[in-house]
């Protein structure tokens, strides 16, 4: 029998949401494990990081990478998977441009331990014991991964082949990816595999977008009586779908919720969040300085709201001490 | 969209970097009325003419930063007296929210500044630069490019670790 073509699934800093997105391939994914040999998938599978070291380079056909990479741990795995495959692809968002993770880069990494070691409601510490990235005890040293100051996307760390966006990608973009890259149909390098146009082409409430928005108060989503069938915009209500790539098929509309941003931007945009912020500011009704500050007040957290899912590849990255 | 090249940061000869973006119909002209007055002012704007202020999208503004500015200014009509009717609302509007934003990351205010300067105020010109560029060089380099770089020799480190090959890695 001829060597079925290796797969390897790897993550980072990420939630899970992405392996889950694999299993929900439901029953094709046993046609995929039909037709190549997983020989990585720390979720599910027991390999372990010496099987991948003993494989020749370049032996693994494709590593689906997800998550961000904010430890050295991630930072060397991804290396080592890199030099093993053919090709990678971040897979997610936190891969693809930070995601959720990389909000962190809003805070420095001494004030993300601070809080997470001893301030944090929940946290007893009265030692307040961190981690240590190398302790030595009479039975050997002991190691752990060092937390670095700023998280990255994948491709800030290794060359990326391409990309599958989403928080999580849809099952059916997953299959798509795979088929091609089976089939040995794969577009140009550095393609985000999923439509190259804003989610609102797509979007099932598209004939209800006024041409002419005015927005006079921004409403959030827990606050107020959703119409399942206007705009969101409209409605007053941020949604970032016209800042943000189609392909989900607008499953969170369908979910009577307004886009968040995951599947990124265009290939036109290099900034989603200064696009969504330029997109909504511009259309505030008021002309008097104090009038559209008082309108945009009522966007509590533009940087969180505007680069929920992108703020480690943002022109600046990571805010500044 | 911004020069990277020239480098004016090495300590001592450092001057401050400021991007500006004039509209065409009142504020560069105003720039020209200064030029052709032959009024003083620091050289450290780099002016960029766009039609409109509306035409300026946050992203030159952060790409502006990000390679290397140390403020960015931005001139446009008088409210009322836009050419296109409308367009420095929506510079103003974006301005104020990008205000916050840039604040959240980090960015001190006055390094971001609007300003809405008429065709006839050429001496205007020459007082706002004069007095961003004060206020930029009290604040020093803003400096992202080298931010950037210093962030990621976390990187470096691991890799040469790494080269190093079987031992771990110190904080």
């Amino acid at each position: 029998m001829p060597d079925k073509p290796k797969v390897a699934f790897y993550w980072c800093a990420s939630c899970g949401g992405c392996e889950e997105s694999v299993v929900d391939l439901a029953e094709n994914i046993l046609a995929v494990v039909d037709a190549v040999d997983i020989v990585m998938w720390p979720v599910a599978m027991d390999f372990k990081k010496k099987d991948v070291e003993a494989m020749p380079d370049g032996s693994i056909l494709v590593s689906l990478i997800n998550g961000a990479v904010r430890t050295s741990e991630q930072e060397e795995m991804v290396k080592l998977l890199r030099k093993k495959s053919k090709l990678v692809i971040a897979y997610g968002s936190c891969a693809h441009t930070g995601g959720v993770p990389g909000l962190a880069n809003q805070f420095e990494r001494e004030e993300v331990l601070k809080f997470v070691y001893e301030d944090s409601p929940s946290t007893v510490n009265p030692q307040k014991t961190r981690p240590e990235i190398k302790v030595i005890t009479e039975e050997g040293t002991v190691t752990l991964p060092k937390f670095f100051n700023v998280v990255r996307a994948l491709d800030q760390v290794i060359d990326v082949d391409y990309y599958l966006p989403g928080c999580p990608p849809t099952p059916k973009l997953l299959k798509q990816a795979l088929e091609a890259l089976l089939s040995g149909k794969m577009p140009e390098k550095g393609t985000v595999l999923a439509p190259d146009i804003a989610l609102c082409d797509e979007c099932p409430r598209k004939d209800t977008k006024p041409s002419d928005l005015k927005y006079t108060e921004f409403k959030r989503p827990h606050a107020v009586q959703i119409d399942p069938n206007l705009c969101f915009l409209a409605q007053g209500i941020i949604c970032m779908g016209p800042a943000t790539r189609a392909g989900c098929e607008g499953v969170c509309i369908s979910g009577n919720m307004p886009c968040t941003g995951c599947f990124g931007p265009t290939s036109r945009v290099k900034d989603q969040g200064a696009k969504i912020l330029s997109a909504l500011a511009s259309q505030v009704e008021a002309k008097e300085e104090k009038e559209i500050d008082k309108i945009l007040a009522t966007i509590p957290d533009p940087v969180g709201t505007f680069y929920r899912y992108a703020l480690p590849v943002s022109l600046l990255r990571k805010r500044i001490k | 969209m911004v020069s990277t090249n020239e480098q004016s940061t090495s300590k001592n000869s450092w001057e401050p970097r400021i991007v500006a973006f004039f509209c065409n119909w009142c504020t560069y002209t105003a720039a020209d009325l200064a030029g052709v007055s032959r009024l003083r002012y620091s050289p450290n704007a780099r002016i960029i003419r766009v039609m409109c202020s509306g035409r300026i999208d946050p992203q030159f503004v952060l790409d502006a930063f990000s390679k290397g500015a140390d403020g960015v200014l931005i001139g446009g009509c008088h409210p009322g007296d836009c050419h296109y009717i409308e367009g420095n609302y929506k510079a103003l509007r974006r301005v104020q929210l990008l205000k916050r934003m840039l604040k959240d990351m980090g960015i001190e205010e006055k390094r971001f500044r609007l300003e809405w300067i008429s065709a006839s105020e050429g001496e205007r010109v020459k007082t706002v630069i004069n007095e961003m560029t004060e206020q930029v060089r009290e604040l020093g380099p803003l400096g992202m490019p080298e931010r950037f770089a210093d962030w990621d020799k976390e990187l470096d480190i691991l890799e040469k670790e790494i080269n190093r090959k079987g031992e771990t890695v110190d904080a």
